[in-house]
């Protein structure tokens, strides 16, 4: 029998075929069947309005912790894509330092499997760059590919050692996966519990200095140049930082870079009175800092967005700052967010939001979707773009509620996540 | 009369948010309090029946007796809870220990704690008066009231005095206390220390900045000498205790060269031959000792003010114990 869905009426908006218009989707088993004006839907369609709505292809996040195995207090893999599917992502990448990391391939078949089971949004691993992400030995970079990784990474932590980088950067191309990084340099930074600043001064709080990071990306963009492998750098939050990938892009350097949507709209002024939902590492940075990272993406020197969600239980976070950990939760925010301050306030279009939020990610790690293309997988959100509501973080589908956007006022949000012709989840 | 009294509020964490009228406030309500310690019977019942937990997550001698002495000489009940030997070298979190001191129905808690923020988290999770004794490098509001007094007493009114704070900076509760107190008084201050242990914008907190301590006796009417942390040798910010004094430690060859009088305060514990020779420490320029004595006092005026008493009447609170 086929499933047969005829989205009808929306505002279809697909950047990757320059398409931003009042159409109809329908979409046959699974697949995108067809885009245009007035289709008929058969007797055996699901004929779903989305007059006033957009319908894009589904948003992919390609940073984001899960936290199974080993944290399952915080998150799960199934309340993780819960989540995501609640946020409007069709697809999320699940970074590998969980306990224990992922850096082998039976540890990412554990992943595949376990998205699988949950049965809503994609769950794609991320492995491990280095066995144990202890920084000295590579993993099993093409059989962890084979089980289904889609890219490698130590993020929590950076590679340190250039040499292991280097190697990184010139195995993966074997795979064409790209290889991630979380740029820090941490003899500058390992004290740090906050952006290093005036801030961190009147707080009495160890800083990160900028150039922690700086140090890190231009590093990476050298060795992507040297090996002409492709390096993905991690939410980027320094002002050096997105020129550097600015120029090298310039140069033809293989970079893809991510923003996230906090280092998009807060300053390091929101940890004032000790506020560990606003502890993050990159830490929110100085208002030059948001500035330049807003020109990035609006330039696509941050050619994508992610949240870096990082579950986190509340007796986690209610604890003195330097005590808390580093992170908050995105993939229920994210839409909201980007849509009410970063298109709101003329940063970006909407078809560049999706472009940053759905295309790119996917072109980026080589991830089906990301397109509206007859024949393409059916993986679209459907949101609207003026809802006002507001943020209440007990209500996530997520197992945490460590975000410092609770009772924020945001105007638009996600309406209908399908994965595979299947809706996972609607409002 | 419906006047807006004027308070503190319900706890003391901070100088940085206090206003000038509450900084004077709680100098004026220490002068009465002066004379207790001066008596041959050092007790008064302003606080009889309140009881008070002087909770001390790290080492602290001077601190903690001064603010015991300011309990007791005003007749509350206190109990002291030091980090070892308490439930919290057994993992109990500092939110569980607030909960259970409160659970206990204690009146005010006396704070140190190694993480700044500290005492904040604890006064926005209890009904109790906290008051902070201490929090990372954050504040140490006592300690700068205490100096705040002191340099009053000796050289009248803080408005346009020029005080330069040298040391340790980056790591210095007491520094940033000062640093807050002082300029809401209008006095001008200034940091002095090498840029290892400097906070990374001194100027955006309104100070300015010597590098050389010859420079800093040359500008000053005070200096507010820091301790050296000895394990900041080990982080490597200073490469020598040798080197530091020779560099950074204040002596009275340094003294001699002032164009004034230089009043010197220091913290305390010193380390003498390092931050300060002792020759200075113990010489006409110090009022070390009368920091100390006036740090009870300043206690107990912050202690009286956060359990409700009003300043202008310290003196016959004070007076009717006599009765």
């Amino acid at each position: 029998m086929t499933a047969k869905t005829l989205l009808k009426g929306g505002r279809v908006v697909d950047p990757s075929q320059a398409v931003d218009d009042s159409l109809d989707v329908l979409l046959v088993d699974g697949a995108v069947a067809k885009v245009g004006s007035d289709v008929v839907a058969g007797e055996d369609t699901e004929v779903v309005d989305c007059s006033g709505l957009v319908v894009a292809p589904g948003l992919i996040d390609v940073h984001v912790h899960l936290r199974e195995p080993g944290e399952e207090h915080k998150e799960t893999i199934a309340t993780g894509a819960a989540s995501a599917a609640a946020g409007g992502f069709t697809a999320v990448c699940a970074m590998p330092n969980t306990d224990p990391p992922i850096d082998d391939p039976a540890a990412v078949g554990f992943v595949v499997a376990a998205g699988r089971a949950a049965g809503l949004s994609r769950v794609y691993p991320v492995g491990c760059i280095s066995v144990g992400r202890e920084g000295r030995r590579l993993t099993l970079v093409g059989e962890m590919v084979d089980a289904g990784a889609v890219a490698i990474t130590d993020d929590g932590s950076p590679v340190m050692n250039s040499g292991l980088m280097r190697l990184a950067l010139e195995y993966a191309q074997a795979f064409d996966v790209p290889v991630a990084d979380h740029p820090e340099d941490v003899g500058l930074s390992a004290k740090g519990h906050m952006n290093e600043g005036i801030v961190s001064a009147r707080l009495g709080l160890a800083g990160k200095p900028n150039a922690s990071e700086d140090i890190h990306i231009v590093r990476d963009l050298l060795l992507a140049e040297l090996t002409g492998g492709h390096i993905h750098l991690q939410h980027v939050s320094t002002r050096f930082g997105v020129e550097s990938i600015r120029q090298a892009k310039a140069r033809g350097v293989r970079v893809t870079a991510e923003a996230s949507p906090h280092h998009l709209v807060l300053t390091h002024e929101a940890v004032d009175g000790y506020r560990t939902e606003a502890k993050m590492n990159p830490p929110l940075r100085t208002q030059a800092d948001v500035d330049a990272v807003r020109q990035g993406v609006a330039d696509g020197t941050l050619d994508t967005i992610a949240t870096d969600h990082a579950p986190h239980h509340y007796d986690e976070k209610e604890a003195a700052f330097a005590d808390a950990p580093n992170g908050i939760v995105g993939l229920e925010t994210a839409l909201g967010v980007v849509l009410t301050r970063v298109v709101g306030e003329g940063v970006i279009d909407l078809p560049t939001m999706v472009e940053r939020m759905s295309c790119q990610p996917a072109r980026a790690f080589n991830l089906p979707g990301g397109t509206l293309t007859e024949g393409a997988v059916a993986d679209i959100t459907v949101f609207d773009p003026d809802e006002k509501w507001t943020v209440d973080a007990a209500a996530f589908a997520s197992k945490s509620r460590n975000t410092p956007f609770d009772g924020w006022e945001l105007r638009g949000r996600p309406r209908r996540t399908i994965v595979g012709g299947r809706t996972v989840w609607s409002a | 009369m419906s006047e807006e009294r004027l308070s503190l509020g319900k706890d003391l964490v901070g100088l940085e948010h206090l206003s000038a009228e509450q900084l004077q406030m709680i100098l004026d309500t220490a002068e009465p309090f002066k004379e207790i310690s001066e008596r041959r019977i050092k007790k008064v019942p302003v606080l009889r029946g309140k009881t008070i937990v002087n909770l001390f997550f790290e080492a602290s001698t001077r601190t903690r007796i001064s603010f015991e002495f300011a309990e007791k000489r005003l007749s509350a009940d206190t109990v002291n809870i030091s980090s070892s030997g308490s439930s919290v070298v057994k993992g109990e979190t500092l939110v569980d220990t607030a909960r259970n001191l409160e659970a206990m129905r204690i009146d005010m808690v006396v704070i140190r704690h190694g993480a700044s923020g500290a005492a904040r988290f604890l006064a926005e999770r209890i009904p109790s008066n906290v008051i902070n004794a201490g929090d990372g490098w954050h504040e140490h509001p006592t300690q700068g009231l205490l100096d705040l007094l002191t340099i009053r007493d000796h050289r009248g009114p803080l408005q346009g005095l020029k005080v330069c704070i040298v040391g340790d900076i980056l790591h210095s509760r007491v520094a940033r206390s000062n640093i807050y107190g002082l300029r809401t008084l209008g006095a001008e201050v200034a940091v002095c220390g090498p840029r290892t242990l400097m906070p990374p914008s001194p100027e955006e907190m309104g100070c300015t900045v010597f590098t050389h301590v010859e420079e800093a006796i040359e500008w000053a009417d005070v200096l507010n000498v820091l301790r050296l942390q000895l394990e900041r040798m080990e982080g490597g910010y200073v490469p020598s205790l040798r080197e530091y004094n020779r560099i950074w430690g204040v002596s009275s060859r340094r003294l001699e060269a002032a164009p004034r009088d230089i009043l010197v305060l220091h913290p305390g514990p010193m380390n003498r031959g390092v931050e300060i020779d002792s020759d200075v420490a113990d010489g006409d320029h110090s009022v070390i000792l009368n920091q100390v004595t006036n740090g009870v006092a300043v206690r107990m005026a912050v202690l009286y003010l956060l359990a409700g008493g009003q300043p202008e009447k310290a003196e016959a609170a004070k007076q009717g114990a006599e009765s």
